[in-house]
C-alpha cells in the first residue's frame, strides 16, 4: 500500500531530526500556556477579540489597503504592489538595480521564503544574506527553514558546526555560543557594507502607516541602523486598523511565539530616518505582496489569512512534532501550513490536496492559536474541495471489500462472526503488518462482533446496559 | 507587469473576493485593558516594577552613575561612544583609565565595548527601554558595543504596552528594547548578544 507523502517522509525521518524537532515544539508550547495563563485573567477572551478585529480586516482589505498606501505615501515611503513572486523579485531587483547597489542584508521574513528572493538576487549578482542566525545556518547550508519562527529547529549544534567549518567560519566547534559568535563577528561587517537592508512587517498600522517589526537577535535593528535603503516586502494581510490595537497583538504574539512576554526587538518604522539622525535608511520602500493571498481570500478558508505567524500550532501539532516543517513540502508547515499552503496554490491545489489530511482534527491548534483560527474546520472543508475536485488520493486505504460487506446483511453477519477467530489468533499471525506492530506493544479489544444486534434484540429498558468490553487478553485469559 | 497594473490587479482580484459576502465581519469594541497583565504594577512604583521585569530578561536597572562606572571596570570596559548630550553630566564619573569617544567611527565598530544613549522612556510590565530617533544620538552607537547603557528619565516611564503605545509620537523610527539582543535557534539554547549588546543597562536619573 502507498502512503500519504507527508507520512512516508515521517517514517523517513532521521531519528535525531525526530528528536530536534519534538523536543523543540514541545518546550516552547508548555511555556506559553503558563505565560498567558498566569499573567492574564481572560487569555481566551485576548484571542478571540484580536482573531475578530483581524477578521474584520480581512473582510474589509479593498478599503484598508488604499487607506494604508495613503498614509505609507504621506510618510514619504516608496509604495510597490506585486501580483506574484515574479514580480515582488523584480522590484526589489529593480530598487537594487536603480541604486546601483550591489548588496543586500536580510532580516527574517516568510513573504521573501516563498518568493525565494535571496536566491533569485544571487542569480542576479547582488549578494543578499540572510541575517538571522537561523536564516543563515539554513542559507549557507543550502537548505530550507522547517519552523516558520526556529528555521533551523531541525538541525542539532554538530551539523551547525560542520557546515560552519565546511564555510570558513572557524575550526570545528560545536558549542552553541561560540557559533554565535562567530556569526556575530562576521555578520557586523556584512551589514556595514550593505546598500540596502531587507525586512518584512509583522503588522502595518492602517491609521499610522507604522510598521512593526519583531526579532529577538538585533538583526532587523543592525539592517536599518546601517544601510541606506530599506525595503520592506509586505503581505496584503498584515495590516490592523490602529496603533490602539497593536498592544492587543504584541502582548499575544510573543508569548504564543516563543513563550516571551515580549521579543528583545520591538520596532515601529513610519518612514525614512529622521533628518536629524546619522545612521538609517533615506528611502524606503513597501512592497505589498499578493502571491496567491487573493485565491486564499477568495475561498471560504479566508480566516487562515488572519494568521500573524506566531507559530503556536506547529509547536503543538502531533503531526508536525513527528513530521518535521520539510515534511509539508511547502514555505508553511504545520496545521497554518496545511491551510495556506494548498490554497495559495491556486490552481494547482491538487499538487498539495493531501495536506489537509496530515491532520487527527484533535483541534489543538485552534485552541493556541493567538487569533483563534478554526484550523480544524478549515482543514475539514479543504478535505471536502479535494473530494469535490476529484483529487486523487494514494494513502487511502481501499475500502472495496468493506462496502461489498457492509452492503450484504448475509455476508456482514457472517463476517461478525467469523471475525472472533482473532481472538484466538496468535499475535504473530494477526493478518496486517500495522495491526502486529500495533498488538506489539498494546492489548487488542476482544472481538465481539454480533453482540451489539443481540442486545438490541434482547434489550427489555435503558437499565439493561451491556459491560465494557474486556480486553483481548482478558477474554484469552478467561478462556 | 508595472506596479501600477499590479495594483489594480491585485485591488480588483480583493474587490471580487469580498463581493460575494452578504456582510462582512465588524471591528470589536474593546479597550486595551484586555492586554494588561493583571497584577503587574497594582500601587507599586514604575521604577520598581520596571527593575524587577527588567532583571528577568537579563537587563540591569541602575539609578547611581557610580555604580555604572563601577561596573564597567569591573568588566574592563573601558572603551566606548557617549552622546555628546550627556557626556558633559557623566565624564566626572569616569576615570582616566576610560576612553570615551562621543563621536561614533562606523569603520571601527569592534573597538567600543560600551555605548551610552539617551532612551525615550521605558515601559514598567515588561522591563522595556523606548528609544527613537530624535533621542538616540546615533543608532549604532545604541547597537554595536557589547554594552549598551540608556538613559531613562525616571518620569518617563509607562506602566504598561497599551499606555506605551499610546505614546509612540511622531518619530519615524521607535524601538523598544527588551533584555539584550538574544537567540535560541541552536538546539533553543539562549545566548545574549547576537548582533546586538549581550549586555543591556538601564541608568534611571
Amino acid at each position: 500500500m502507498r502512503f500519504q507523502q507527508i507520512d512516508q517522509f515521517a517514517a523517513e525521518l532521521k531519528a535525531d531530526t525526530r528528536a530536534a524537532v519534538y523536543d523543540g515544539s514541545k518546550k516552547g508550547h508548555e511555556k506559553r500556556t503558563k505565560l498567558l495563563f498566569d499573567e492574564y485573567a481572560d487569555p481566551d477572551r485576548l484571542r478571540r477579540i484580536a482573531g475578530e478585529v483581524k477578521q474584520h480586516v480581512v473582510e474589509n482589505l479593498d478599503t484598508y489597503l488604499p487607506q494604508v498606501e495613503a498614509k505609507l505615501k504621506a510618510n514619504g515611503v516608496i509604495v510597490h504592489w506585486a501580483a506574484t513572486a515574479e514580480a515582488a523579485n523584480q522590484a526589489v531587483l529593480g530598487i537594487m538595480r536603480a541604486r546601483g547597489a550591489t548588496k543586500m542584508v536580510k532580516a527574517k521574513t516568510m513573504v521573501s521564503e516563498e518568493t525565494e528572493l535571496a536566491h533569485f538576487l544571487e542569480k542576479h549578482g547582488i549578494e543578499a544574506l540572510e541575517t538571522d542566525l537561523g536564516e543563515f545556518i539554513v542559507q549557507i547550508d543550502g537548505d530550507h527553514p522547517s519552523h516558520i519562527v526556529k528555521p533551523i529547529i531541525h538541525k542539532n549544534r554538530r551539523e551547525i558546526a560542520t557546515s560552519f567549518e565546511e564555510n570558513g567560519l572557524g575550526a570545528y566547534n560545536d558549542d552553541p555560543q561560540t557559533i554565535t559568535r562567530r556569526a556575530r563577528h562576521f555578520l557586523r561587517h556584512k551589514y556595514l557594507e550593505a546598500d540596502v537592508g531587507l525586512t518584512g512587517a509583522n503588522f502595518v498600522s492602517a491609521e499610522s502607516g507604522r510598521l512593526v517589526l519583531v526579532t529577538n537577535e538585533g538583526n532587523s535593528r543592525f539592517c536599518l541602523a546601517a544601510t541606506k535603503c530599506h525595503i520592506a516586502m509586505v503581505g496584503i494581510e498584515k495590516i490592523v486598523p490602529r496603533d490602539y490595537d497593536l498592544a492587543l497583538f504584541l502582548n499575544l504574539l510573543a508569548r504564543s511565539g516563543t513563550a516571551q512576554e515580549l521579543t528583545v526587538y520591538t520596532e515601529f518604522i513610519s518612514g525614512p530616518k529622521s533628518p536629524t539622525q546619522p545612521d538609517g535608511p533615506e528611502e524606503m520602500h513597501v512592497i505589498f505582496v499578493d502571491n496567491g493571498r487573493t485565491e486564499v481570500l477568495a475561498s471560504d478558508c479566508r480566516d487562515i489569512l488572519r494568521c500573524i505567524r506566531c507559530g503556536a500550532c506547529l509547536n503543538v501539532c502531533p503531526v508536525y512534532r513527528q513530521a518535521s516543517g520539510h515534511a509539508y513540502r511547502s514555505v508553511y508547515p504545520g496545521p497554518v501550513g496545511a491551510v495556506l499552503s494548498p490554497l495559495m496554490m491556486g490552481d494547482k491545489f491538487p499538487q498539495k490536496a493531501d495536506l489537509p489530511k496530515a491532520s487527527s482534527l484533535c483541534g489543538a491548534c485552534h485552541e493556541v492559536c493567538p487569533v483563534n483560527i478554526p484550523i480544524p474546520d478549515l482543514l475539514l472543508r479543504l478535505r471536502n474541495r479535494a473530494k469535490e475536485e476529484n483529487v486523487p488520493s494514494p494513502g487511502t486505504p481501499p475500502m472495496g471489500a468493506w462496502a461489498l460487506l457492509a452492503s450484504q446483511p448475509t455476508a456482514w453477519r457472517a463476517s461478525l462472526f467469523g471475525g472472533k477467530i482473532i481472538n484466538y489468533l496468535p499475535t504473530k499471525l494477526l493478518p496486517i503488518p500495522a495491526l502486529r506492530a500495533w498488538e506489539a506493544k498494546r492489548s487488542l479489544p476482544a472481538w465481539r462482533g454480533g453482540e451489539f444486534r443481540k442486545w438490541l434484540k434482547t434489550r427489555k429498558g435503558r437499565a439493561n446496559v451491556s459491560p465494557p468490553a474486556p480486553s483481548r487478553a482478558e477474554a484469552k485469559k478467561a478462556d | 507587469m508595472s506596479s501600477s497594473d499590479d495594483r489594480e490587479s491585485i485591488l480588483s482580484r480583493v474587490r471580487g473576493a469580498l463581493a460575494p459576502l452578504h456582510e462582512r465581519a465588524a471591528m470589536p469594541d474593546y479597550t486595551t485593558e484586555l492586554a494588561v497583565m493583571r497584577q503587574m504594577m497594582g500601587s507599586r512604583d514604575a521604577l520598581v516594577v520596571f527593575a524587577e521585569r527588567l532583571a528577568l530578561v537579563n537587563g540591569i536597572a541602575l539609578t547611581d552613575p557610580v555604580a555604572l562606572v563601577a561596573r564597567l571596570r569591573e568588566n574592563k570596559w573601558l572603551h566606548g561612544y557617549c552622546d555628546p548630550a550627556l557626556w558633559p553630566a557623566l565624564a566626572p564619573h569616569f576615570g582616566a583609565d576610560f576612553k570615551v569617544e562621543t563621536t561614533y567611527d562606523r569603520k571601527r565598530v569592534d573597538d567600543y565595548a560600551f555605548g551610552i544613549t539617551r532612551a525615550v522612556g521605558a515601559i514598567a510590565e515588561t522591563g522595556t527601554i523606548v528609544l527613537n530617533d530624535a533621542t538616540t544620538s546615533r543608532r549604532l552607537g545604541a547597537l554595536t558595543p557589547w554594552v549598551h547603557i540608556a538613559v531613562v528619565e525616571r518620569a518617563k516611564i509607562f506602566s504598561d504596552l497599551p499606555e506605551a503605545v499610546a505614546g509612540l509620537g511622531q518619530d519615524t523610527n521607535v524601538i523598544w528594547v527588551t533584555g539584550p539582543s538574544k537567540t535560541a535557534d541552536v538546539e533553543g539554547i539562549l545566548i545574549e548578544g547576537v548582533h546586538g549588546p549581550g549586555v543591556q543597562i538601564a541608568l534611571v536619573v
